[in-house]
């Protein structure tokens, strides 16, 4: 089996999943319906593209494995997913401020993806792309509505994205696998999109009227499978059935 | 595979049209454009289909049908689920989009119009009760993925906007 792409598909599709978990999260506790039912629908956008690329890992993978077993029965230090993503839904200027921050990136490697010379990767990529750029522009208006909303709304969305930003240069950091698959002309040079992240990123807090960061403190670490705290909680929520009642279907 | 048209032998479009979409049972799955290819190889029909959304729920069921509807008339099946290319509301029949109308959903408008909608607010989505275009948006995302939330300022009446995707 090739690791390298291996260990790639899943740093695409563990964002994916995790943010897909909190997303879920909400499922009924939403601040209104219709949001309620918006993040549940994002939620399910990123399963969906989660399942076809741990179907396409686990076929890379060629022994017993499943995408349900790539999903559940990893531990923690498996799971390859940037550290932004696991954050938890502190309030929905959080949930939001997240989903945002990685719309923006995920929109622009999907971009970059689609010219992979492997077929399954850049076909996933078409596919998801359509989806990603209705999740930006959802969560790019809630910046900006609760931006430019209230004085509390501004101040709860400020204090989330300073809170966040922290996790932001990680999306552009290099592994290993991420530089073998570019020099193959599988994988995306991440390191070419942080200028069009965050030109993009700025002028939409520019538009929400907020300020944008200047620490220049960055969190990374997720990608080589050391986590926050957080990762924890949520795939002892995530894995619990599949745990207690090993290959239980439904 | 990459399948760019679709090809549908003409004994198995009877059949096919039969199998209707599970969320919008008025809707066929031949008039959504998810069956990308159907083909008879040594007596056994060959079906592609291809989701609307990556994580539409309904594909399995649809995968299902279609095996159940073609055993019924004599055919053992083989689907196979495929990404490329990918779905696009331009697949949709004009009979199909008839049919989204009379279920209540308004069918998607071109790319550019769909922008004007959810984007910048213009009024331009068709109220499918009352026909009226002074509606608005209430939410990007409506009772599944694929669609928006509008409501009638005229009737009041709530509707679902199938979104545009391209």
């Amino acid at each position: 089996m090739n690791n390298n792409i291996y260990k790639y598909i899943l740093s695409i599709a563990d964002n994916s999943l995790i943010l897909g978990q909190r997303m879920g999260e909400l499922c009924g506790h939403g601040p209104s319906l219709e949001t309620d039912i918006a993040c549940t629908n994002i939620s399910l956008d990123l399963f969906g593209q989660v399942r076809s690329y741990y179907q396409y890992a686990a076929k890379i993978a060629g022994d017993e494995r499943s995408e349900d077993d790539i999903a559940m029965l990893r531990k923690e230090r498996d799971y390859l997913n940037v550290l932004l993503v696991e954050q938890p839904n502190t309030d929905f200027a959080y949930t939001m401020a997240r989903q945002f921050l990685f719309d923006v990136y995920h929109f622009l490697f999907l971009q970059e993806l689609q010219k992979s010379i492997d077929l399954t990767l850049s076909a996933i990529a078409v596919k998801s792309l359509k989806e990603v750029s209705y999740h930006q522009r959802f969560s790019s208006d809630w910046i900006k509505r609760l931006g430019d909303g209230t004085e509390e709304s501004r101040q709860k969305m400020q204090e989330a994205i300073n809170t966040l930003w922290t996790y932001t240069e990680e999306l552009f950091h290099q592994t290993e696998a991420d530089k073998a698959m570019v020099a193959e002309g599988i994988g995306v040079d991440v390191t070419k999109l942080k200028d069009a992240y965050y030109s993009k990123v700025n002028n939409i807090l520019e538009e929400a009227t907020l300020t944008i960061p200047e620490s220049k403190y960055f969190q990374k670490g997720g990608k080589q499978g050391i986590h926050s705290e957080h990762l924890g909680f949520l795939l002892t929520e995530l894995q619990y059935m599949q745990r207690v009642y090993p290959n239980m279907e439904w | 595979m990459i399948a760019t048209e679709q090809h549908i032998d003409s004994k198995l479009i009877r059949i096919l049209e039969k199998v209707s979409d599970p969320e919008i049972p008025v809707l066929s799955i031949m008039d959504m454009g998810v069956v990308r290819s159907a083909i008879i190889e040594n007596d056994i029909v060959k079906v592609q289909i291809t989701p609307t959304y990556s994580g539409c729920p309904a594909m399995d069921v649809i995968g299902d049908d279609i095996r159940k509807a073609l055993k019924e008339a004599g055919y053992k099946s083989e689907i196979e689920l495929i990404l490329s290319p990918a779905w696009t509301t331009d697949w949709i029949t004009t009979r199909g989009r008839k049919a989204l109308e009379n279920y209540g959903i308004a069918a998607p408008l071109d790319a550019e119009a769909d922008k004007d909608v959810l984007l910048r607010g213009k009024k331009i989505v068709k109220c499918t009760h009352c026909g009226s275009t002074n509606t608005r948006l209430v939410s990007q995302f409506g009772s599944t993925a694929c669609k928006a939330q509008f409501q009638c300022n005229d009737c009041q009446e709530p509707f679902d906007y199938f979104k545009c995707l391209k």
